[in-house]
């Protein structure tokens, strides 16, 4: 290799020594090298007197060129991260050996973690979702890091600017839709506000259109495709964390009914949706890692080689088992089951209620294969628990695809960590990679097997229509019941 | 039609044997620097060597100089582009649905080429069928969504269309994980940086051609009205603004498209706005763009038959007495879709063409001249439909919040997969409702 590989563009191509006549293709390579150095430092001395900017023209050069390389074994290394243990957790294990003392910074912080995650889930549904959004955001300021790094892009300041501003419209979009919700009496009362909830959408998307055309006046002349690269990465990222957060939270509520006779708001928060799918992934990630650290032989994918089999399937089994009895524990009671009444006039949570009938008990007779097995013929189930085992398969099964990719990529972009947040672990992504298809999956699990669309929602479209519409509809709506048998025909007015 | 199925098959060789050149261009030279301080295209661009013109074209243009052969063969190619417009939409929707898939289609080719120029990507076979198979699940994903809403009936008769749909989100879900697992599984070891790139383009271009197209399409079912005049106002604003720029261009616009004028913007923009209130005037009349579109379900085909809107009633508005004295009118009457068609001009001329910037942007940075080589003297698909994109995203947003409320047949179908108490409670709220507005009062069932 010339000496000058870092600086030089012409060593990056597949001209390399390996090659038949390599030397003097070196040699070719190094007076190139010399010259374009020369070249180089003659625009970067006149570039640099002019703009005062740190990129210079081979420095450019060599950045574009990492984009399109062929394969990843030129790309130079991110410089390893800091250590950054508390330090009191440092100096109370500094009498063990290194190995026991990851293992212990991982144990500990796990449990702070965990411990961290049921008490948001005790201060209530405000403070989930506030915990959902840092979260989101989070992530999101991670993986933008990571692309400004590879695409040194710390030389367009607008991007940074560009790409938060982004997230903020996407988030905005997507709070509008589920707070309008969440704040309906709060909102019927004000003008302004319903004039931005009836035009949300518009709004929205002029707020979008405004950044594209920001990012588009922005395009500065030497640096189109690093902008493009950005630009896409940016919007990748939002595909990927805020939508799937969004997802979230519209899984723990399930919306809200606007009771118009006695006008109290109801908002439904399903804990039990919300905590079995993500305690599922948590814990199949726990047991995967015991189960592989006790008895892992056999490797599984070559992108993660830690990961064996024995510990997938290990994990597996264990997730569902959990989940299983995890869900008979929730059902029981009725704070994880039924709405969270919020009384507008005493401004009081109070959870009490006819509980739904997926939290009921049921007879299931047990399949005859099982029956000699077990002993029993019927057996006394809720039906949350079966949903939960395809949830807890799902989340043993196709969970960890996403930590394969969350792997791949950071193998991709050559960094250990997404970031430095949480010592021992990592950053906030590396702990989330796979909840991201979870809450996907459990979105479209419950629209399509459980809950059918919002009636308050619908309710509200049927009263925008226009007069002759809503008669049309009322007539075929009446039609449709009096036949289901669930309408008198008799019942007038 | 068939004047272009000859000269597409030459262009598909010639492009192969393009692209061969390309990419040995490429590796030699590829400087990826995006210095233009060299030729205009950075020196790696190959030379356009094959003529794409048919036949008959260049030996009817044989004798004139070539920059008017260019200007004759775009102008021959405009006009036929806009004959096969008209021809579709004398059609009807379904001819118009596919055409719209067809470009979609060609749109995503066009650009998933280009990222594989650009990355080699040539010896990862996987790629191309995971590109195609996800650009396949995303549009059953919109497609279920579309026949779900607008051809309910249909479906809810047979048995395999109502589980389809009844269960339809999963099933695009899980299509979809499909992909994604076979695209984790097929990472390769020393190419995970291209195939991360080949994924994130794959998904980007996707949100860019397949959303918007499937806009587009709604936009249609609303009336082909709103389907045709912002195509129209689009491709007059490019056309005005060429006409414009080409006889009055002085001041450059902007620095990423020297050619455009400020001259040719504003030109563009009067001009555009006039058309829009001209055609709109003129199709307002018919009822075969003014209605949505339905589906009958017993002659199992597409009526667009129906009263007229409001929107499309001629109406007496009074004219500003500043205007007065110039006009000389006291009232005037007009359709109040032409009202809106100004704000849809007005989009289209001043906003449509950032969609062009990106796009010119976008050649820059991958140094490409066109897209594609598709039509002679044009381009590619997606040099026409740049501008598009945009403005069928805005008309659906425009619709869905000024013009329409929510969809009635939606909504009764929503209805039905309530649990019968819901039912119950909506619909008596529903009738206290009316019963309010005085429409029911003490009128019997019937």
């Amino acid at each position: 290799m010339c000496a000058c590989w870092r600086h030089c563009w012409c060593c990056w191509t597949r001209r390399a020594p390996s090659r038949p006549g390599g030397s003097l293709v070196v040699g070719r390579a190094l007076s190139g090298c010399l010259l374009e150095m020369l070249h180089g430092a003659a625009t970067a001395a006149a570039s640099g007197l002019q703009h005062g900017s740190r990129v210079t023209e081979p420095d450019l050069i060599e950045r574009l060129d990492d984009l399109d390389l062929r394969n990843d074994s030129d790309v130079p290394d991110v410089p390893p991260s800091i250590d950054s243990t508390p330090e009191i957790l440092r100096r109370a294990l500094s009498g063990l050996s290194a190995r026991w003392k990851n293992w212990w910074i991982r144990g500990i912080l796990t449990l702070a973690m965990i411990s961290v995650f049921f008490l948001i889930i005790y201060m209530g549904s405000f403070m989930l979702m506030l915990l959902v959004l840092s979260i989101q955001v989070k992530c999101f300021h991670e993986i933008i890091t990571i692309g400004y790094r590879v695409y040194h892009s710390y030389d367009l300041p607008w991007f940074r600017s560009l790409s938060w501003y982004f997230l903020l419209c996407v988030n905005y979009f997507f709070y509008g839709e589920t707070v309008a919700d969440y704040f309906g009496t709060f909102v019927q009362r004000r003008e302004q506000l319903q004039f931005l909830i009836r035009y949300h959408r518009f709004i929205s998307f002029a707020l979008y259109l405004a950044g594209f055309c920001m990012f588009v006046l922005s395009l500065v002349k030497k640096h189109y495709r690093l902008q493009f690269y950005m630009f896409a990465w940016t919007h990748v990222t939002l595909l990927i964390t805020v939508t799937q957060s969004h997802l979230v939270i519209q899984n723990l509520f399930e919306g809200m009914i606007w009771e118009s006779v006695n006008c109290k708001l109801r908002q439904k928060e399903e804990h039990g949706r919300f905590l079995v799918p993500i305690s599922s992934v948590i814990c199949n990630d726990i047991a995967a890692y015991i189960f592989g650290f006790f008895f892992g032989r056999t490797p599984l994918i070559k992108l993660s080689p830690k990961k064996t089999w024995e510990g997938f399937i290990g994990g597996g089994i264990s997730t569902v088992v959990f989940g299983f009895i995890f869900s008979y524990f929730l059902a029981q009671h009725q704070y994880f089951v039924c709405p969270v009444e919020y009384k507008s006039e005493t401004n009081r949570f109070v959870t009490e209620c006819e509980p739904l009938e997926l939290f009921q008990m049921k007879k299931y007779s047990v399949p005859l294969l099982l029956r000699s097995v077990l002993g029993w013929e019927t057996v006394n189930m809720y039906p949350f628990q079966m949903h939960s085992i395809a949830l807890s398969t799902f989340a043993s099964l196709i969970g960890p695809f996403g930590g394969f990719f969350a792997s791949g990529f950071k193998r991709a972009f050559k960094i250990k960590d997404f970031a430095d947040t949480i010592p021992g672990h990592g950053g906030i992504m590396d702990r989330f990679d796979c909840q991201y298809l979870m809450a996907t999956f459990v979105h479209v699990y419950i629209t399509s097997f459980i809950r059918g669309p919002n009636p308050s929602k619908l309710l509200k479209q049927l009263l925008v229509l226009q007069p002759e519409q809503q008669l049309n509809v009322y007539n075929t709506l009446k039609s449709h019941l009096v036949e289901k048998g669930i309408l008198q025909p008799s019942l007038r007015g | 039609m068939n004047i272009f199925l000859p000269s597409f098959s030459r262009v598909c060789r010639s492009r192969l044997a393009l692209q061969e050149s390309e990419s040995e261009n490429k590796l030699d030279g590829e400087t990826a620097s995006d210095s233009e301080s060299k030729s205009e295209f950075g020196g790696s661009l190959p030379v356009p060597t094959s003529d794409d013109t048919p036949e008959v074209l260049n030996r009817a243009l044989s004798n004139l100089s070539s920059r008017w052969k260019n200007w004759w063969v775009r102008g021959i190619l405009t006009l036929a582009m806009i004959t096969f417009f008209f021809i579709i939409i004398y059609l009807g929707p379904m001819v118009l649905m596919m055409i719209v898939m067809c470009v979609q289609i060609k749109c995503f080719h066009e650009i998933i080429t280009i990222g594989y120029n650009v990355y080699h990507s040539y010896d990862l076979p996987w790629f191309r069928t995971l590109s195609w198979y996800f650009l396949l699940c995303v549009n059953y994903f919109f497609y279920g969504e579309t026949v779900t809403d607008y051809f309910f009936t249909l479906v809810q008769r047979e048995e395999p269309l109502r589980i389809l749909s009844k269960y339809h989100r999963f099933i695009s879900f899980a299509l979809y994980l499909t992909g994604f697992c076979m695209f984790v599984l097929s990472l390769v070891k020393k190419h995970y940086r291209l195939q991360f790139y080949m994924f994130g383009w794959t998904h980007v271009t996707l949100l860019i051609v397949v959303t918007q197209s499937h806009l587009i399409i709604h936009n249609l079912f609303e009336g082909m009205i709103w389907f045709i005049v912002p195509i129209s106002c689009v491709i007059c604003n490019d056309i005005m603004a060429y006409m414009f720029g080409f006889f009055f261009g002085r001041t450059p616009l902007i620095k990423l498209s020297p050619k455009k004028t400020w001259e040719g913007f504003i030109g563009g923009f009067f001009a555009t706005v006039l058309f829009g209130l001209l055609l709109s005037y003129v199709m307002s009349g018919y009822r075969c763009f003014t209605c949505p579109v339905e589906f009958n379900n017993d002659t199992n085909s597409f009526t667009v038959d129906c009263e007229p809107s409001e929107l499309f009633q001629l109406q007496e508005y009074n004219i500003p007495l500043v205007l007065q004295s110039v006009v000389g009118w006291k009232t005037l009457r007009m359709y109040p879709f032409q009202i809106h068609s100004i704000a849809l001009s007005t989009f289209a001329s001043l906003i449509g063409p950032f969609g062009g910037f990106f796009a010119s942007g976008f050649k820059r940075a991958f140094k490409i001249k066109d897209f594609a080589n598709t039509i002679p003297g044009h381009g590619g698909i997606m040099d026409r439909f740049d501008c598009q994109y945009l403005m069928a995203t805005f008309v659906n947003v425009y619709i869905a919040s000024f013009i329409r409320g929510p969809n009635p047949s939606k909504l009764i179908q929503q209805f039905l997969t309530l649990r019968p108490d819901q039912q119950l409670h909506i619909f008596n709220t529903l009738k206290a409702h009316l019963v309010d507005k005085g429409m029911l009062g003490s009128l019997e069932d019937a």
